[in-house]
């Protein structure tokens, strides 16, 4: 079995995590301000890359919190794990990682920041 | 006596002749009509029907590995109709009753075999739920049917139907013309008429590239070179995204491994499919012998074709919560797919923001069934430039207009 490294806990096997889709997706600032195509963006639609994915996992039998992974999609390698807030690391050999928002999307007081 | 063995010889020196070739190797011509990505089952019908019922066939199928490698040589081959929404049953049905022609329609044997499909209910709201979907089904002519626990135990003797289990079987729905075929020969079948059509079927040809001018499409870019096509239609399955993002389209799937697994062989022991959402497990035998099971996805994104160990496991144990009988069978082999998921586990068949690209994907973890009826449906949209009825309701533009089509319930770990 896969091991998973919480930034909190170490590694633990990969039956105890939950899966929680893409990271570094900010709520809309004021969701009544985007027309119907900025709401599908932001609730339907998500990188879906081949290769490394910025991620949210929570440590769900274990310490119970969530945090951010830099995964290959295609060798289920974890290149890195950061708390949540934090910016995802470089990916190793390129350039940095950038990450796009629903449209209008800003990130709230006290959410993750996007970077 | 000369005899084989009194002769000296070299292993293999005496095989018998290479069986026919079922469709030729040909180089890509530089441009083509139509260019169907992906030869799996759906670009195979695809361009199966766009030459029989269109009368099209300046085509080529472009494939980065081999012929039906990918979903199509990896899926437990489960075929039904019994869906919950008009949509649904319009297109899942019409894809049934293709297949109870197909045999003939491609002279080819593909081991059609309808022997009804059982989806469990071990909870008083999956008896509501299933009831409804019974109810939905009949209104649309499809053959669903309420079974009681003792109905099931006549259908599928091994199920264990006793009240002494931690999730009791209270009933199930009964699809009798629901069943499997043979994935592999259904792939090979399409392909030979294919050829015969005069389609040019080209494996280890990767598309890295979709070529628009003017907000149409002008062609593809391949490992083999570029090619020209008056037409583009999308079928890659699991990697739809890659595709899509080639053509600037963000599209709302999310690529996961699904994985199945067979037993040894067997004497014929089960003699329909059963599919639990709550125990969490389908499982078939298949006509060789093998116990073939399959669940729900692995849970994080996946193009890495394999998924982790505790999903099989999982899938075993409650295999053997339905069927105590299998205690002793032995795992034969595991593998995985990768299935594009959409939000509302329904596919996106038709047009897209770029003239003359078709888009066909989303299936997730169900298209196998949808083979003949998807590739009829999109050849029709390809060839006409309009949605056919059947796949007209299966836009991208859904998940902005909110006209979603919402099969979670029949389409969870039921496939
Ligand atoms: C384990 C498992 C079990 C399943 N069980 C069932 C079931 O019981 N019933 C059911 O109805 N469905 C089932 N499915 C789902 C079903 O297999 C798929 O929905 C269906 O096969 C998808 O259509 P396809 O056959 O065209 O896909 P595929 O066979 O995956 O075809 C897509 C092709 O596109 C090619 N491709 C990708 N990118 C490129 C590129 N850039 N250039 C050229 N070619 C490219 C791929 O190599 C691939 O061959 C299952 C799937 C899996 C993985
Ligand atoms: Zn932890």
């Amino acid at each position: 079995m896969q091991l998973i490294e919480c930034p909190w806990c170490g590694a633990r096997e990969e039956a105890e995590f939950h899966y929680g889709g893409q990271a570094h997706v900010a709520h809309p600032e004021d969701p009544h301000a985007l027309d119907d195509e900025q709401w599908a963006r932001y609730v339907f639609f998500r990188d879906n890359p081949k290769g490394p994915f910025a991620e949210r996992w929570a440590h769900a039998a274990g310490c119970r919190r969530w945090f951010n992974a830099l995964r290959d999609t295609v060798t289920h390698e974890f290149l890195a794990v950061y708390r949540v807030g934090d910016p995802p690391p470089p990916v190793p050999g390129t350039a940095p990682a950038t990450h796009r928002t629903a449209p209008g999307a800003q990130p709230r007081q006290g959410q993750e920041a996007t970077s | 006596m000369t005899t084989y063995a009194n002769t000296p010889h070299t292993p293999g020196d005496v095989l018998p002749d290479h069986p026919d070739f079922l469709w030729r190797n040909p180089d890509p011509k530089p441009s083509y009509d139509v260019v169907v990505v992906g030869g799996g089952g759906h670009g195979l019908a695809t361009a199966y029907y766009l030459a029989k019922n269109h009368g099209i066939t300046n085509i080529a199928v472009l494939e980065k590995g081999w012929l039906a490698g990918g979903n199509m040589a990896r899926n437990t081959t489960i075929i039904r109709s019994n869906y919950l929404w008009d949509e649904s049953s319009g297109i899942y049905e019409h894809s049934l009753k293709l297949w109870e022609t197909l045999e003939e329609e491609l002279d080819y044997p593909i081991l059609f075999s309808q022997r009804g499909v059982l989806n469990l209910a071990h909870s008083l709201q999956d008896v509501r739920d299933s009831r409804r979907r019974v109810h939905a089904n009949q209104l649309n002519g499809i053959d669903a049917e309420w079974l009681e626990p003792d109905e099931v135990a006549k259908v599928c003797p091994i199920v264990n139907v006793s009240s002494d289990v931690r999730y009791p079987v209270h009933g199930a729905t009964y699809q009798p013309r629901a069943g499997i075929a043979k994935h592999d020969y259904v792939a090979w079948g399409f392909a030979r008429r294919a050829n015969d059509l005069g389609i040019d079927l080209i494996q280890d040809c990767e598309v890295t590239g979709i070529d628009i001018s003017d907000g149409r499409v002008t062609g593809v870019r391949t490992t083999r070179g570029r090619i020209a096509a008056g037409k583009v239609a999308l079928a890659a399955a699991g990697h739809s995204s890659v595709l899509g993002a080639m053509a600037g389209l963000r599209l709302p799937l999310q690529s996961h491994p699904l994985q199945a697994l067979v037993s040894e062989l067997l004497e014929p022991v089960h003699p329909t499919v059963v599919m639990s959402n709550a125990v969490h497990v389908y499982v078939s035998q298949a006509h060789k012998g093998e116990l073939v099971m399959g669940a729900g996805i692995d849970s994080y994104n996946g193009y890495g074709q394999r998924g982790a160990f505790h999903i099989i496991e999982r899938q075993m144990a409650a295999a053997l919560e339905l069927f105590p009988v299998f205690a002793r069978a032995h795992m034969l082999r595991t593998w995985a797919g990768i299935v594009d998921v959409t939000p509302d586990a329904s596919p996106i068949v038709g047009l897209t923001p770029v003239r003359d690209l078709y888009l066909n994907c989303g299936w997730g973890t169900g298209g196998f069934k949808a083979t003949p009826g998807v590739g009829w449906c999109f050849a029709h949209t390809v060839a006409t430039g309009e949605p056919h009825p059947y796949n007209a309701p299966f836009t991208l533009s859904r998940f902005t207009t909110g006209a979603l089509i919402d099969e979670h319930g029949a389409a969870a770990v039921a496939h």
